[in-house]
């Protein structure tokens, strides 16, 4: 296969080379030398002509015709706004990049050299470069503000009762850390990490009790989700496609984003025709071998309270590890145990295990 | 010589002149072609070490293009060359792949785009168009050029070590640059990196500091700096954003340095890697791209100005027109310079930087496009009744033209941080850069060689050859970046190996194909040019002083020029450098060294009175060259 495009496309360039050289050659025959230079600048003329009508035609019955293929649906609220600018965007540019476009390469066909022709001696016009500057200032102008004011409003706090959903990126995976029945994630500490404390929970906070972890997004329909994104090695970058949501992770510190899914992974489905859809997260900043791997699984539930009896159906991250009650100080081990919902019979054991304290 | 040359309007030239000759004739090969001051040979060095350079990063994206093209190609007939780097399988290993990115990247910026673009024809006009005898400093000139060869070298060197050159992308963020355990080309790949980088930068602050005093010091009679010809407005700024940012690069390798080999804790914090917290705490990887992209951004001007001046200069001579609005070009060069400093974080929308500033680099970013549209409808408006020759050069002018429209304004997209949120690291924004930064650059310092090669080989480029060059490049660079807009739009992230674990990024496996055999067919053209290069040297048509009726003072000195570029004295100047089809002259162009005294037919009401200045001026040149 490969094989066959290369030697395809070296044909294509030989051929090219004596199809030029070919009507250089017959053009000179029948002008004279003298003319031959001319005869050439009409030829890049007439294709700088051609050029531009062929391009601006491909470009535009390209864009219509494959517009579903790279328009990706989006599932998010502020998804609509800034897909939005992106289109009016699109629409003042391209308005201005045909025009300009066009005018260029108009003018190099029209004023190509002809011989004993004098070109004007046009130096400079005022009004004109006036005009041109301000213009494009004050359509500028719009666009900025109107993107400005959709900047302040997805960056803006996340309301209170926003979903908290933290996102941890490692070479190359994703994992979710979900705050369980309180809505308050527990302090974690990166020195804390092991085998299985993967998130390097502190669990002599509370909060971290009955914290769980997930190897997939769950994301409510309609409600306002705030994602808290850290890393623990390199920079990675949260990237969901289709909510339009992008944000970097980065060692040291916690970066968020906030959003409200629209669109739940059913509806998705019937939307797009494809029964097998699922919403993807993926990484956007390298990170190494595997960047292109770490392909993070996404659903949305159809409903709030759907969603929360997802929740409710997780264990706690200390119910499934509960050799880790060691960590938590002895006397608050009773809680810690009802918080995580862990059962009562392997209560006892737990009980005894003499305590631990980090070194 | 170094203490003569700074006097440029004095008596002694004549004295001068003797002397230079006599080195030109009695030097060894050494002094002449390897540690030579002439400006015009280190311009040639330069010249020529960039177009090695371009020639291997060309290779290395051709490579990555057959994996993202190709992708179940069997690539073992590349073995002898890769070796180790091929899986068993014949596909490139995930890591080479991120490695040729990061050195498609690093080599294409740095040392083709600005030391080979820069480096040759700063080098090669600044004295030649405004009148000097070389530059302010030779040595420090040819030191210019030895650093940056010994980076060359080392950078060279990098791609062939066992654990692969820096392959953390060009920008090289820390972490992962910065910690040899997360991926392999972090180890000795980044250090000879940064080595070379810093020898970089000292040979870019040695040529640039050069550039400035030249300018600013050894104009010659009459070179007024509203007189300067758009290149060297346009290498003066690029020189100056040179001198004030690279120093910050340098700041931000050396810190990197730090943390990676002294333990230190500037962009490292809370870290757990290869099974192990590390100590580091309370350093921010964020710093980093601060300081990164204070150079960074500029970085694209620095590339880009020195293009858009050699393209203001071959569209006016082509189009025999002045170019259209002169003052407003100078101004918007200036502009963008100023503003090139106050944009930089725009890179940085969605990296955890603080949201606010966000709006601010927002509004200062789309700021910058005013300045940019204003000079594509100047060069449109040049083009206008004009009597337009398409020379090669003049063709990858409006190639040039036509990148930096169509990749400029996909950047107000870009610089919108709302907008930004989707198509950052996306291929939308390496659609943007390669067309407005990239190939716009490149185009102009092809342009350039085409314009200047009678004055730097005495001989004339086959302008047949040219033009197929030409087209085939504009095709291929067109159908390599256009389609990547459509894969952006669709949110394909960038330095991916491959998209075949997600869903939502299945498709456009044509589209990748397509750009592939665009790449391949792009740098075998390049191949037409090489040809065309190095036959022209020696077998060239022998090339006229002023081949193409250009009105610039490169073109009055003879056709090989010395070392001192012009035997007699140097000529004074007495006009502007676009007097073309100026009406009334009796031909289509009149040289900056005539005075308005002999062109009583074409002046304008306020250059007669000029003429009285003149003569008081030639008087004291008589005066002076009496003594």
């Amino acid at each position: 296969m490969l094989t066959l495009i290369i030697v395809f496309g070296v044909l294509l360039v030989l051929g090219i080379l004596y199809f030029i050289f070919r009507i250089g050659n017959l053009v000179s025959l029948v002008k004279g030398k003298e003319d031959e230079e001319t005869s050439w600048n009409s030829i890049n003329a007439y294709l700088f002509l051609f050029f531009m009508i062929g391009s601006l035609g491909a470009f535009f019955w390209y864009s219509y015709a494959t517009f579903d293929g790279y328009n990706l649906p989006v599932a998010s609220e502020h998804g609509e706004v800034t897909d939005y600018l992106f289109w009016l965007t699109m629409a003042v540019t391209v308005v201005a990049f045909t025009i300009i476009f066009i005018v260029m390469f108009w003018f190099t066909f029209k004023y190509r050299y002809e011989k004993g022709k004098k070109a004007e001696f046009f130096a400079d016009d005022h009004k004109l470069e006036i005009a041109w500057t301000v213009v494009p200032a004050i359509v500028l102008a719009l666009l900025i503000f109107s993107g400005l004011r959709a900047w302040n409003d997805i960056t803006d706090e996340a309301s209170k009762d926003a979903a908290v959903i933290e996102v941890i990126g490692q070479q190359f995976l994703w994992t979710a850390r979900y705050p369980g029945k309180d809505n308050l994630l527990g302090h974690h500490n990166y020195k804390m990490i092991d085998a299985s404390n993967e998130f390097g929970l502190d669990l002599s906070n509370e909060n971290s009790w009955d914290d769980f972890k997930s190897l997939e997004l769950h994301l409510p329909k309609g409600k306002e989700v705030k994602l808290m994104i850290r890393a623990k090695d390199v920079l990675h970058s949260v990237f969901l496609p289709h909510f339009r949501v992008k944000m970097d992770a980065v060692p040291g510190m916690h970066t968020t984003f906030k959003f409200i899914a629209t669109k739940s992974t059913a509806e998705m489905r019937s939307e797009t025709g494809n029964p097998n859809f699922n919403y993807e997260m993926a990484c956007a900043e390298i990170c190494g071998k595997g960047h292109f791997s770490m392909r993070f699984p996404v659903f949305v539930h159809d409903s709030v309270e759907d969603y929360e009896n997802w929740l409710k159906s997780q264990d706690a991250w200390l119910k499934q590890n509960p050799d880790y009650l060691k960590q938590v100080p002895a006397e608050k081990r009773e809680a810690a145990i009802v918080k995580a919902g862990i059962p009562a019979d392997s209560k006892e054991a737990i009980q005894q295990a003499p305590a631990v304290t980090l070194n | 010589m170094a203490t003569i040359d700074i006097h440029p309007q004095t008596s002694t030239h004549h004295h001068d002149d003797h002397a230079h000759e006599h080195e030109h004739h009695h030097g060894n090969f050494w002094t002449n072609y390897v540690f030579s001051e002439d400006h015009k040979v280190i311009a040639k060095q330069f010249l020529i070490t960039g177009m090695a350079w371009a020639l291997i990063g060309g290779i290395l994206s051709v490579l990555f293009r057959l994996q993202l093209g190709f992708p179940d190609a069997d690539l073992s007939w590349l073995k002898p060359i890769l070796g180790g780097w091929l899986t068993p399988e014949g596909k490139i290993d995930p890591e080479f792949y991120l490695a040729l990115v990061t050195m498609h990247g690093t080599i294409m910026v740095f040392f083709v785009l600005t030391a080979g673009l820069s480096g040759t024809f700063s080098n090669f006009l600044i004295p030649l168009q405004i009148g000097a005898r070389d530059m302010a400093s030779g040595f420090m000139n040819m030191l210019s050029y030895w650093f940056f060869f010994v980076s060359s070298v080392i950078m060279f060197t990098s791609l062939f070590i066992s654990t692969g050159p820096a392959s953390g992308g060009w920008v090289i963020y820390p972490p992962l640059s910065a910690l040899p355990q997360a991926m392999q080309g972090s180890g000795l790949g980044m250090t000879l990196w940064l080595v070379a980088m810093a020898i970089f930068i000292a040979s870019s602050l040695l040529g640039s500091i050069n550039y400035i005093t030249t300018v600013i010091n050894m104009r010659t009679q009459g070179m007024s700096f509203t007189r300067l010809p758009l290149t060297i407005w346009a290498f003066f700024f690029t020189a100056i954003i040179g001198v004030l940012s690279f120093p910050v690069l340098f700041a931000a390798a050396l810190l990197l340095i730090f943390d990676r080999s002294f333990g230190t804790s500037f962009y490292l914090s809370d870290i757990y890697i290869g099974g192990e917290a590390l100590p580091n705490q309370g350093g921010s990887p964020i710093l980093f791209q601060h300081l990164f992209w204070f150079l960074g951004h500029p970085e694209v001007y620095i590339v880009l100005l020195p293009a858009l001046g050699i393209t203001s200069e071959i569209i006016a001579t082509n189009s025999r027109k002045p170019i259209f609005g002169y003052k407003a070009m100078v101004g918007s060069m200036l502009f963008i310079a100023i503003l090139s400093f106050v944009v930089w974080a725009h890179h940085m929308f969605v990296t955890g930087m603080n949201p606010f500033l966000g709006s601010i680099f927002t509004l200062l970013t789309l700021i910058i496009a005013v300045p940019s549209a204003v000079k594509i409808f100047n060069y449109v408006t040049t083009l206008w009744k004009g009597n337009i020759r398409f020379t090669a050069a003049m063709l990858f002018s409006i190639g040039l033209v036509s990148f930096f429209l169509t990749g400029g304004i996909t950047g107000i997209f870009l610089g919108n941080s709302a907008i930004d949120i989707q198509l950052h690291d996306t291929y939308f924004v390496v659609a943007h850069f390669h067309l407005v930064m990239g190939s716009a650059s490149f185009f102009g310092m092809v342009a350039g060689v085409y314009h200047w090669f009678p004055k730097m080989f005495g001989r004339m480029m086959d302008e047949r050859l040219g033009y197929i060059h030409f087209w085939l490049t504009f095709l291929g660079v067109y159908l390599v970046f256009f389609p990547m807009h459509y894969i952006g739009i669709a949110g394909f992230p960038r330095r991916y190996y491959s998209w075949t674990n997600f869903e939502t990024f299945s498709g456009f496996a044509d589209l990748n194909m397509l750009v592939s055999a665009a790449a391949i067919l792009t740098l075998s053209a390049q191949f037409i040019f090489l040809f065309n290069f190095i036959y022209s040297i020696f077998r060239g048509k022998a090339a006229s002083a002023n081949p193409w009726n250009s009105t610039t003072l490169e073109w009055t000195t003879p056709r090989n020029p010395g070392h001192g570029n012009w035997p007699g004295e140097i000529p004074t100047v007495y006009r502007w450098p676009y007097d073309y089809s100026k009406p009334g002259a009796k031909e289509d162009f009149i040289p900056q060294h005539i005075p308005y005294s002999e062109t009583p037919e074409s002046n304008l009401p306020h250059e007669n009175e000029l003429i009285k200045l003149e003569l008081n001026n030639g008087s004291i040149d008589v005066e002076k060259n009496k003594h």
